[in-house]
């Protein structure tokens, strides 16, 4: 079905997550598209209902009620519009079920499984294991693990075009060995992709074809020097939709009523990002920290990379980001003094009832010092995946000799960075957002000058699948309903003895006002800027500190307002807390008061 | 939502308890409907396809890949022990011969022309399911499993590690409150599941251990003695696989916990018992907590069928507190106001106020309590 923006006036968009399902409702308000209400239902994949569509209907009645309107007629929702009832277009997203779970496989763990880790990321999976010829592994360990994981996909790479097939060959004949049976549904095949080397498709088919349900699509890494991941991303959302998601129960009715395909959660959040990178020509990195997961995105240079810290949560990953974290570097963020035996047993008590909530201000302040960790571990694997090409010869000169950079560095560059989004309950819900802008800077440690912003509701899921076919009305409600701008944060690189000179800023408001201020390594500030509001700032730092443009160069730049402000961050990057416990909790409590945190 | 609460842990005198017991793949069920099973009998058997070995013919025998099938002694399909020869070249007009000889017993599955690869397939491994706890077969689910049913007093834990055993209840505790000490686990204890009060050490554990005992079910543990004993962080509530010699259950949660005195009083009453316990665990969509189950005469009392769900919060509702700063408590609901409250943490967030058992009262988060269920 074609669909003709220019007549759509209403949208009902629903996400069906693991727990809730989300409906919004985006109308043409005068001029521009806004987002009008929103409901939620528990999502209805398991025993009683077993049907994804009860959750979307009871979501669906919660707008209704909202509004005071109809949406529903005979079980479902109304689309095309009936007069004044119904809507012109409906889509959704999906990551119920635990959302799609794959393996990837291909030949050399550096190169094409990479790249082939990369592709299943993009598309919106957990990637439960990465198989390569040279991971070390027996073979039958291999077999072994591709046995008892159970992924509901499998994407098999490997080698460039024309290059070899005997390791692709030995891919193929491990995977039939194992002959992997899929997590959901006993009666049908396990979808292998696979997306190698041309050379070797005869052979890969005549290896699978009879045990599994084989799709061949284009190589993701036809040579060394490029990676192809889009037609490899498309197969496993359309085999996501044709096999994983038609196991699910009432997803066959849920992908009849709308007009767009269903999209993996994730995949659809990575389509907004990079329309607004796309749109803007801005680099944009975005978190979404759940209770068994955390999403990190970013858009470096149009490149786009998406990865799953799949046991890091708030809830029931809780737990196992302790045990990564450990314990002295969760305590590190703590402004009291907490015992180890009594904060292993709370991290418990939470990770064993993932729904309660701190009451005292204490047990949100260990909260959200767990969440500081959860955050920079996500990065730091975000920021090993989202690298340059490894294995590419690169072309040197004489000014390069004393530069050891190597191939497959890190795409990620923290003074590049535009803006920061953060979402996901323990950030959208911080009591204070000054909480929430400190907490993204201490896991993620933005340099330079960084707009900080929380999507308020996580709706970027459902802006991202209406993308596909309304982008104008997906952008106009992200910039007006979906971000809540929390301010900018200026944090020079570089570090200096306690006390020593760092920068001066002066901030020039709109309304003629201007506040100066004069900071000292170890310092932290606050300058309020209301949302909406732009400012002239004038930042020199001194000769040990770089805000983009070098060591003491000074930067004259425009800076948005927010919420909370113009957070001045001079505690230095890389960011170094004291080592002694009582100096740390006395510079923890003093941040917290110069940037007004807790009570 | 419409749930803001944690709908409580089952405990129950007496109800009807039914369990599937099903294959990981197809096979034979061994028991009809109607038949009286013994928690240690086996109701469903199958064989998992066996463990795969590979082994590169073509490197061993420095020959190409294509012209392995040549080389080889023993058929695809066919049997070969181990230390079998299965391939051979001949070289020299047959003086020097090198061979390749089975790492292990297994079927020939599969040879390679391309890669020179040979996999071989080990003796498939038999799965037995057995019936978990005495009861009667109510349902036979073809080649898969079967539904036991009992009547039984049946407690659920919040917590638990180890996997499904069985053996006579034995009460070492005197209290609900009380910690287990090592002296109270004594040899006359091998075999059976110990009832303990608020704390379960590791001290006490390995004691457990030691001794032969099957399971110990308490009210807390520590999560420093969990990682003692499990020898790693655990990282995500998934668990009932662990090998460790013995099922631990936690019925309230980390740290010392006095038990719930419903819970202890009733499992007190069972000393002597045959006791079905399961320590599995898994704290995600599709929860499984862990399970005691003492089958009861069916015959005697009426039967109270557990209810899925209760109705709800109202004043004068039993509650636990289940986070800080009242983490444990015991309480009745006493109001509970529409209006969103702010609290010490400055969220604004539904409460509601408890009565505890000494008089006092406090406001709590609604998500913060769960039911106490009969």
């Amino acid at each position: 079905m074609s669909i003709d923006p220019g007549k759509i006036q209403s949208i009902i968009a629903t996400d069906c997550g693991s727990t809730t399902t989300k409906a919004i409702l985006i109308e043409k308000v005068g001029d521009e598209y806004r987002l009008i209400v929103r409901g939620e239902a528990p999502t209805t994949v398991e025993a009683p209902f077993e049907d994804v569509t009860r959750g979307v209907l009871n979501a669906v009645a919660e707008v209704e009620d909202l509004t005071g309107r109809t949406f529903l007629r005979d079980e479902r929702i109304l689309s095309p519009k009936d007069g004044d009832e119904g809507v012109d277009l409906y889509v959704s997203t999906s990551s119920a079920g635990g959302g799609l779970q794959m393996m990837v496989a291909g030949v050399v763990k550096e190169m094409t499984a990479e790249s082939a880790q990369r592709a299943a990321l993009g598309a919106g999976a957990i990637v439960m294991d990465v198989i390569a010829s040279n991971d070390r592994r027996q073979p039958h360990e291999r077999i072994q693990r591709v046995r008892s994981l159970r992924p509901d996909m499998i994407l098999l790479s490997g080698g460039i075009d024309g290059g070899t097939t005997t390791h692709v060959a030995e891919l193929a004949e491990l995977v039939a060995a194992a002959d992997p049976r899929p997590r959901l549904g006993i009666g049908y095949e396990l979808p292998v992709i696979y997306a190698g080397n041309v050379d070797a498709r005869e052979i890969v088919k005549e290896r699978l074809e009879d045990k599994t349900s084989l799709v061949i699509t284009e190589n993701l890494r036809p040579v060394l020097e490029r990676e192809n991941l889009q037609p490899a991303r498309l197969k496993i959302q359309e085999q996501f939709l044709e096999h994983v998601m038609k196991q699910a129960p009432g997803y066959g009715k849920l992908l009849e009523w709308t007009p767009v395909p269903v999209m993996p959660t994730p995949a659809a959040v990575g389509s907004i990002m990079q329309l607004i990178a796309r749109e803007e020509k801005i680099d944009v990195v975005g978190v979404d920290i759940g209770g068994a997961t955390t999403d990190v995105f970013s858009v470096f240079g149009e490149v786009f990379n998406r990865t799953v810290s799949a046991n890091l949560g708030m809830s029931y990953s809780i737990s196992n980001v302790l045990a990564e974290a450990t314990v002295p570097n969760i305590l590190r963020w703590v402004p009291f003094e907490v015992d180890e035996a009594d904060l292993r047993n709370r991290v418990k008590n939470k990770m064993i009832r993932p729904t309660t909530i701190p009451q005292t201000l204490e047990d949100l302040m260990i909260e959200q010092a767990m969440a500081r960790e959860a955050l920079r571990l996500a990065f730091e694997q975000h920021k090993l995946l989202a690298v340059g090409l490894k294995g590419v010869q690169q072309e040197r000169t004489i000014s390069d000799t004393f530069e050891q950079t190597e191939s497959g560095g890190t795409l990620v560059d923290m003074m590049a960075l535009d803006i920061l989004v953060g979402s996901g309950g323990v950030l959208s819900h911080a009591p204070r957002r000054v909480q929430a802008a400190f907490m993204i800077i201490d896991g993620f440690r933005p340099e330079g000058i960084t707009q900080l912003a929380v999507d308020s509701i996580f709706m970027m899921p459902q802006l991202g699948v209406l993308a596909q076919v309304h982008p104008d009305a997906a952008l106009e409600v992200f910039h007006k309903d979906c971000l809540i701008r929390l301010g900018a944060c200026i944090a020079p690189r570089g570090t200096a003895k306690d006390g020593a000179h760092c920068l001066d800023i002066k901030i020039e408001k709109g309304d003629g006002s201007v506040e100066e201020r004069s900071m000292n390594f170890g310092e932290m500030a606050v300058v309020p800027l209301a949302v909406g509001e732009k400012a002239k700032a004038t930042i020199s730092p001194s000769r040990r500190f770089d805000v983009g443009l070098g060591h003491g160069k000074e930067v004259h730049t425009e800076i948005g307002g927010g919420v909370v402000g113009v957070i001045i961050d001079c505690r230095g990057r890389p960011l170094v807390l004291p080592e002694d416990r009582e100096e740390r909790v006395r510079r923890l409590t003093e941040w917290n008061k110069a940037l007004d945190v807790y009570p | 939502m419409a749930h803001a609460y944690t709908p409580g842990l089952k405990v129950s005198s007496r109800t009807i308890f039914r369990k599937e017991r099903r294959l990981p793949l197809k096979g034979d069920v061994l028991v009809s409907v109607g038949d009286e099973v013994k928690a240690e009998d086996v109701v469903a058997r199958t064989e998992l396809p066996g463990n795969v070995q590979t082994m590169n013919v073509a490197n061993k025998l420095s020959v190409l890949p294509e012209d392995i099938e040549r080389h080889m002694t023993v058929k695809l399909g066919e049997w070969a022990d181990e230390g079998e020869v299965i391939a051979e070249t001949r070289t020299f007009f047959g003086l020097f011969k090198s061979q390749c000889k089975m790492p292990v017993g297994g079927t020939i599955e599969s040879v390679s022309s391309i890669t020179g690869q040979v996999i071989i397939r080990e003796k498939a491994i038999p799965v037995e399911v057995n019936a978990f706890v005495d009861g009667k077969v109510v349902e036979v689910f073809q080649d898969e499993g079967v539904l036991v049913e009992t009547a039984a007093s049946f407690v659920q834990g919040i917590f638990g590690v180890g996997g499904e055993t069985h053996g006579p209840m034995k009460v070492a505790a005197s209290a609900p409150d009380e910690v287990l000490r090592v002296e109270q686990i004594t040899p006359d204890m091998e075999g059976s599941v110990v009832l303990g009060g608020s704390l379960v050490t590791i001290d006490v554990i390995n004691r457990a251990r030691e001794v032969g005992v099957s399971a110990i079910i308490a009210g807390g543990m520590g999560d420093s003695d969990l990682r003692n004993l499990l020898g790693y962080d655990l990282g995500v509530a998934i668990t009932g696989s662990e090998e460790i010699g013995l099922t631990i259950v936690v019925t309230e949660g980390f740290g010392r916990m006095t038990m719930a005195e419903k819970t202890f009083n009733l499992l007190k009453s069972k000393d002597g018992m045959k006791t079905s316990v399961s320590g599995a665990t898994q704290i995600r969509a599709g929860v499984i907590r862990p399970e005691v189950v003492i089958p009861l005469d069916g015959a005697a009392g009426t039967i109270e069928d557990i209810k899925e769900s209760s109705s709800g919060l109202t004043v004068g509702t039993p509650v636990r507190v289940i986070r800080e700063p009242y983490f444990g408590a015991i309480g009745k609901v006493t109001a509970l106001p529409p209006e969103l409250q702010v609290l010490k943490s400055e969220a604004k967030v539904r409460v509601l106020e408890v009565e505890f058992d000494d008089g006092s009262r406090a406001v709590i988060p609604r998500a913060n309590v769960e039911l106490i269920e009969d």
